[in-house]
């Protein structure tokens, strides 16, 4: 089972001493969710656990633990999320040990919910059903009708450049076509795209969580708590939503891995990731490059040379 | 006063509101999201969830509010007239929780001190409509905050959900001024039974679990505890919790425009941000995550009381239902109390 292969692991790299703590996921107070957990003792990895609701791409973590060394359990998004941070530095080699998890693509919470009438009070995994309890309910659900859309079309599960992979690669077979939801998105005209972009934006409250989850978004000032110079105001006119919206996605071109963490995290419903799959989609077309897939190459716009195309320039 | 409202006469009983007030109610803005909007018909009111996202709190003290707006004209800075709303409001279907929350942030904005005019002006001219909570959440906890379901303190109506009707009470003289609507009629006996079953059905599910009793002076023991060291490792710092928190009432003002014109707006601003504390020389007194998560908690359940006699915390839950990477401060309040686990990592 992976969840036990996970903890022994985890014990074996504190036993060690070969780590300093571990992240991983364990079981908090609701039903279909999971939380980071922060192991330090070999005793404390018997809370460790895995299932389809392991949502979170811990790789934000390593920010906050740059002074330690860290095994941290991934899936193949978030291992792809930390090689993108190694070709940025954001750690130092050897710091990192990845206990990579071949996913079986995470559940969503929110299309669960939908799903009954009531609160869910309860909910277990087995196989490829989900159960789910209220005070005037009990139904099973089919696992893979409600998984996230970020997670349909993913094509890399299993992780790659994981330090140990527990349990057997799973098939790279992507449950809808890859970059559905930019294909989608492109198909509208000019004008219905606009509609779309500024209705999902008008919902946002600026909490910034769709930042402060991205393993990406990781600078000490963001564009838009800079207050000289001043790039953007601070309230909820539908021009710097926007703004926020359309900065954010493109400071992620060639390195978002499509784990869909700023979705998840939105509280206000906000559809994000047909953004930068858009880019993701356009990085791939333009330069044949995939975000952590090469641990060498950095991503095509962080890199100059004199041989690049310059037609566009008029 | 005891009347009840049929539920076939509550759109027109919402359209006679909006012939003379600005109602404001939850509506939904996509799909399982709701906020409190000024209504413009009575089909978009929704009163299918527990709570809505962002707490009533915005109806007074709102997200982005333009104080006033200037000109500089040749040496002198005038302020331009800016258009006022006249019409007096009504909050309908607001939580007892959010109602609450309306009250503690009015212990701060309309103080001995000082008053802030922002708030008095909106408070002043609203009228409050609040609805029972026949199905509180499981992670509603406003009877361990000193709320319950039911509580009818703030509203100047209340209203309680009895399936075929509404269970109506008038509470206040401005409540009472609504007691000749024609859609009202003399509850029964029987609607008082039933009024009662529900309460005590709801009173019984919210229970008493969370140790919110005595935190104060926990807390006054616990600032430099190691407690701090773990509780905030999970928390990634995002502002959710407080802004959508129908108590945390923290602003940053700032100016908007360019010369000659410009305006003075009041954004709501959060302690989980590092920007909050970041002072001009460079130095942040609140520099991690763990200083912020203790400001946040300590503000909650310390200062304020010390302050105010009363906890900044009603219970709603929607820092536990929306905390993208559940966060529980439920657990964080156990972790005082002497019930809590020995070691921290077995919780």
């Amino acid at each position: 089972m992976l969840q036990e292969k996970i903890r022994e692991k985890a014990k074996e790299l504190l036993e060690k001493k070969a780590v300093d703590l571990v992240i991983g996921f364990g079981e908090w107070t609701l039903p279909l969710r999971t939380t980071p957990l922060f192991i330090r003792t070999p005793e404390g990895t018997k809370n460790l656990i895995w299932n389809s609701f392991c949502e979170n791409n811990l790789a934000v973590y390593i920010h906050k633990f740059s002074q330690f060394k860290v095994g941290i359990v991934v899936k193949g998004c978030d291992a792809r999320s930390i090689t993108a941070l190694s070709l940025e530095k954001r750690f130092k080699p050897g710091q990192l040990f990845l206990i990579g998890v071949p996913c079986q693509r995470m559940v969503d919470r929110r299309k669960v919910n939908r799903a009954v009438k009531g609160e869910i009070l309860q909910a277990r995994e087995e196989g490829d059903l989900i159960y789910v309890k209220g005070e005037e309910f009990e139904v099973s659900l089919k696992r893979d009708d409600f998984l996230y859309s970020s997670c349909q079309v993913c094509t890399h599960r299993n992780p790659i450049h994981a330090d140990i992979l527990v349990g057997d690669p799973v098939e790279e077979s992507p449950l809808k076509e890859p970059y559905e939801e930019a294909k989608a998105f492109e198909k509208m005209s000019p004008e219905e795209r606009w509609r779309f972009f500024e209705k999902e934006t008008s919902r946002c409250i600026r909490c910034y969580a769709c930042r402060e989850v991205c393993p990406m978004c990781y600078c000490t000032e963001c564009f838009v708590d800079s207050s000289n110079p001043k790039w953007i105001e601070k309230g909820l006119s539908p021009s710097d939503l926007e703004f926020y919206h359309i900065v954010r996605a493109y400071h992620q071109t060639g390195r978002c891995s499509g784990c869909g963490a700023c979705e998840r995290a939105c509280p206000m419903g906000i559809r994000l990731t047909y953004l930068t799959q858009k880019l993701n989609r356009d990085v791939k077309e333009l330069y044949h490059f995939e975000t952590g897939i090469d641990t060498e190459a950095p991503p095509p716009l962080s890199t100059y040379e004199i041989e690049d195309k310059q037609d566009f320039i008029k | 006063m005891k009347l009840k409202l049929d539920k076939k006469d509550f759109k027109p009983f919402l359209q006679s509101l909006m012939d003379e007030y600005d109602l404001f109610a939850p509506v939904q803005l996509a799909e399982g999201v709701s906020v409190f909007r000024k209504i413009g018909h009575p089909e978009e009111v929704d009163l299918s969830s527990a709570n809505t996202q962002k707490p009533a709190k915005e109806l007074f003290f709102p997200q982005s509010e333009v104080m006033f707006r200037y000109e500089k004209v040749g040496n002198q800075n005038q302020l331009l007239s800016m258009e006022e709303e006249k019409r007096e409001r009504i909050l309908f279907g607001a939580r007892p929780c959010d109602i609450e929350a309306i009250s503690i942030i009015e212990k701060v904005f309309v103080g001995e001190e000082y008053t802030d005019v922002y708030f008095l002006e909106k408070r002043m001219k609203t009228i409050i409509m609040g609805l029972g909570c026949n199905h509180p959440l499981s992670t509603c906890f406003c009877s361990s905050a000193g709320g319950d379901p039911f509580l009818r303190a703030g509203s100047d109506l209340f209203f309680i959900d009895l399936g075929e009707a509404y269970f109506v009470e008038l509470l206040t003289e401005k409540g009472m001024a609504f007691h000749k609507n024609k859609f009202f009629k003399e509850a029964d006996p029987e609607d008082l039974t039933l009024v009662k079953e529900l309460e005590e059905k709801a009173f019984e599910k919210v229970g008493y679990a969370v140790p919110v009793e005595g935190i104060e002076k926990r807390l006054d023991l616990m600032g430099e505890s190691s407690f701090w060291d773990r509780v905030h490792e999970k928390c990634v710092g995002c502002r959710i919790c407080t802004y959508l928190c129908p108590t945390c009432h923290c602003f940053d003002i700032v100016d908007e425009g360019e010369h000659p014109c410009g305006q003075r707006v009041r954004n709501w601003d959060s302690c989980l941000s590092p920007l909050y504390s970041l002072e001009t020389s460079g130095h942040n007194p609140r520099p991690t995550c763990r200083e912020r998560t203790r400001q946040r908690l300590m503000h909650k359940f310390n200062y304020f009381p010390k302050n105010f006699n009363q906890v900044a915390c009603v219970g709603c839950g929607r820092c536990i239902l929306y905390c993208p990477v559940h966060f529980d401060i439920r657990k964080a309040i156990l972790w005082t109390s002497p019930k809590r686990p020995k070691r921290y990592e077995e919780r």
